[in-house]
């Protein structure tokens, strides 16, 4: 089973990375843009969990390590 | 003192922090690997040195702070034992939820390697002792990731705790925005653990206790620390 953990910036936490790519998209001229932020994307692969336990397990895996929850939010999918 | 000098994969103070530990205190300080899941019976202080632990993977520090020897350095802490982080070693401690926030890209999002001032906040705590209140220090810095942040909430408890003990400061102690390099919030290099027994700073005081490298600024750190131990013996 495949999972997807999205890890993004909280809203009013400061994203200088993102803040550069928004100025490297205005100065390509890209119509449009009028922010961006920047987060991380994790393509699990679960062995032998299903449900409610894949959940659990891919919410144990955002908190303990893929997120640090002090600056940034975590959405899991099951694909 | 018996000091341990956490050694991750990655890492590249450790020898510089071991020299240090050694040429103030007078005893050679053991080298502990990621690994190992004790810490050599005895030991005085934790330190965890500066570099680039995991290659900065994921977040800086957050793989370290996960690791076996952390478990150990974790009820080391929790008896009271005192542990210092520097540089990468402060942002593990942070992952490793030993500090409280976060130390996030640099404002200015350019890696700083340079000298810089600290304004010692106080001088009654084990970590601070060999220096006056309000004295100011020169160390160097060397951190992509300098930049502290906690919620509003934290900030305010490490202030009215006076658990801000490192300031970045102009050259003659004043607080001013075009001397906090890294744009910390409220100018932070430094902060204690809820207890006092835990530092973390991003500046290197191990790289300035010796006269041959021009200044000696961090020395006082040590000194105080290897006091410190000799009046507890």
């Amino acid at each position: 089973m495949k999972a997807r953990v999205t890890v993004t910036l909280k809203s009013g936490v400061l994203d200088p990375q993102g803040k550069a790519i928004e100025g490297a998209l205005k100065s390509l001229g890209v119509a449009g843009v009028a922010s961006v932020r920047q987060g991380k994307v994790f393509d699990i692969e679960l062995d032998g969990a299903y449900g409610a336990r894949a959940q659990a397990a891919l919410k144990e895996a955002a908190e303990r390590l893929l997120a640090n929850t002090v600056i940034e939010n975590y959405r899991v999918e099951l694909l | 003192m018996k000091s341990a000098v956490v050694v991750f994969p990655g890492i590249n103070r450790e020898r510089d922090m071991a020299r240090t530990l050694k040429l103030v205190s007078g005893v050679e300080p053991a080298l502990v690997w990621h690994a190992d899941t004790a810490l050599p019976s005895g030991t005085d202080l934790v330190v965890i040195p500066g570099g680039f632990s995991y290659g900065d993977y994921l977040r800086c520090g957050a793989i370290a702070a996960r690791s076996a020897i952390m478990d150990a350095v974790r009820a080391h802490a929790a008896k009271g034992g005192l542990v210092l982080g520097v540089c990468n070693g402060f942002q593990i401690l942070c992952e490793a939820d030993l500090l409280p926030g976060v130390l996030m890209r640099n404002q200015q999002l350019r890696f700083i390697c340079r000298d810089v001032y600290l304004r010692v906040e106080r001088s009654d705590t084990a970590f601070t002792r060999g220096y006056n209140a309000g004295q100011v220090i020169r160390v160097p810095v060397a951190h992509g990731e300098g930049n502290y942040i906690a919620d509003g909430e934290t900030i305010a408890r490490l202030e009215g705790e006076r658990r801000i003990v490192f300031r970045y400061c102009a050259p003659d102690g004043i607080i001013d925005p075009n001397w906090n390099h890294n744009g910390a919030i409220n100018a932070i290099a430094g902060i204690l653990g809820e207890r006092g027994n835990v530092l973390g700073m991003m500046p290197h005081p191990e790289n300035h206790v010796e006269a041959a490298v021009g200044c000696t600024d961090g020395r006082g750190l040590f000194a105080g620390l290897a006091d410190y131990f000799r009046q507890a013996a």
